[in-house]
């Protein structure tokens, strides 16, 4: 791949796959309704809780961990954003560009074992 | 025929195809659970049972559709449609084959040869995640609502080791374009090795098949419809076509997972020592790379049915504890030795 050959009409066919998806989705859902019976009723339409009446409420207070995932996703998702350019590049660039990749890897590192000593990876004690 | 028609006849005929494969898939999965845990199967309908995917699918069709009193209506419907979307469309830049010449004209057998195939793979499988946790949130069911939290705490955490072991595989073959990453992978190195990335990123592929399952929702990572726990996860309030979108749209996420597998770690459509194109015909080499390229997929569609009754289910904090403290580590330490490699050869 060359710089300076990008062209948005090589990107047409994924929007043709997109509209042939979306109307999979769409259609199957939209046409069943024609074929399908309707008899709904008040223990049917009830939430499912193995048979004993739902407890409210449903939407509860969860773990922080949940959160805490979450953030770590986001700090290493864009080290690897920042990695991919790199990467795409690697036997190009002189070893300075590579040098410098890995400080920026082993800063994160830091803050990774920061993480694993705070027990921020552990899910329950 | 004009770059557009061919264009779309590759898009339908691919849409078709793996909408067939997740077809057959139902019934190689419940014909292979029978095999493995020595039982009959389904085996009633068509030969062997093969017509059950249809009659599954024409049940799942014609069943009473209804949303809870309590859920959410639109997200509810939603859940189920984005995740179609997402499993149809990932499938665009991954290729199918090779090339193949009718009337002297050459046609890719992918629908679109993006420079960033890689990236658009990563994005659009992301996108499995709103599927889930936005059917999980709309049910207002507590199984569905932890089915949801569970997916979304398990793919993103995934994501990051799948991401660095695609990474190594960039830094290998120096492109993000799954076609030129496929056609590099002809031949042999160090005189007897097939030029194949599972023979240049041994661990970077254990990586990814790891991450590559828990992605997938498959055992021994389905912890978001672990059924002894959680009932069924995220669809449990889900019945008819809506839940069959999420099953379909699972099958179709397994191939081309299955299909990103054989195209950046073996070989796509080669041979190993064997250069077909200069045995067959420029039609018949179209028709047989697509078929070598199949068998290969279809043998990992198999390892995960194969999987499922092999290895037992892991808890939640285990299934974390694997990502982040197991298969990150691993996925750096791939990386580094990939650069080393790389500075030492080139």
């Amino acid at each position: 791949m060359t710089p300076g050959t990008f062209l948005p009409s090589d990107y047409l066919p994924i929007m043709v796959m997109l509209i042939f998806a979306t109307g999979f989705g769409v259609v199957t859902l939209w046409v069943g309704r024609y074929f399908r019976l309707r008899r709904p009723y008040a223990e049917k339409l009830e939430a499912y809780e193995s048979g004993n009446p739902p407890s409210p409420p449903p939407r509860f207070r969860f773990s922080i961990k949940f959160y805490l995932i979450a953030i770590l996703f986001v700090v290493f998702d864009v080290e690897a954003i920042f990695l991919y350019p790199w990467a795409l590049v690697y036997d190009k660039i002189g070893i300075f560009a590579v040098v410098e990749m890995f400080l920026f890897i082993f800063l994160l590192l830091v803050g990774y074992a920061y993480a694993w000593r705070k027990e921020a990876l552990e899910w329950e004690k | 025929m004009n770059e557009w028609t061919i264009a779309i006849i590759k898009v339908v005929f691919i849409w078709s195809w793996t909408l067939l494969i997740a077809t057959i898939m139902t019934w190689v999965e419940r014909r292979g659970s029978a095999l493995i845990q020595d039982r009959l199967g389904p085996n009633i309908a068509g030969p062997f049972g093969l017509f059950q995917p249809l009659a599954d699918g024409i049940k799942l069709f014609t069943k009473e559709e209804f949303a809870p009193k309590h859920a959410h209506k639109i997200l509810f419907t939603l859940g189920p449609v984005l995740f179609a979307i997402q499993a149809f469309s990932a499938y665009a830049v991954i290729p199918f084959g090779d090339k193949i010449v009718i009337n002297a004209k050459e046609i890719v057998l992918q629908v679109a040869d993006v420079n960033i195939g890689f990236l658009f793979v990563l994005a659009v499988g992301s996108l499995a995640v709103y599927g889930f946790v936005v059917g999980g949130w709309g049910s207002n069911n507590k199984y569905s609502l932890l089915g949801g939290l569970r997916a979304t705490a398990q793919l993103l955490s995934y994501e990051v080791p799948l991401g660095l072991a695609m990474l190594a595989v960039c830094m290998t073959y120096g492109s993000f374009s799954l076609r030129e990453i496929s056609l590099d992978q002809a031949g042999t190195f160090l005189g007897f090795l097939p030029n194949w990335g599972i023979f240049k990123q041994p661990l970077g592929f254990l990586v990814f098949i790891v991450a590559a399952y828990a992605e997938a929702n498959r055992v021994p990572f389905d912890l978001p419809e672990a059924e002894s726990e959680l009932v069924a996860g995220y669809h449990t309030e889900y019945g008819g076509m809506r839940l069959g979108l999420y099953l379909f749209g699972e099958y179709v996420n397994l191939y081309t997972l299955s299909a990103l597998m054989v195209t950046i770690y073996f070989g796509a459509w080669h041979i190993p020592y064997v250069d077909m194109s200069s045995y067959l015909g420029p039609l018949a080499y179209g028709i047989v790379s697509f078929l070598v390229f199949f068998l290969k997929c279809a043998f990992f569609l198999w390892l995960f049915v194969w999987v499922r009754w092999t290895i037992p289910r892991f808890r939640f904090d285990q299934l974390m504890g694997l990502g982040w403290k197991s298969l990150i580590p691993l996925g750096l330490l791939n990386l580094f030795v990939t650069a080393f490699l790389i500075q030492i050869t080139v």
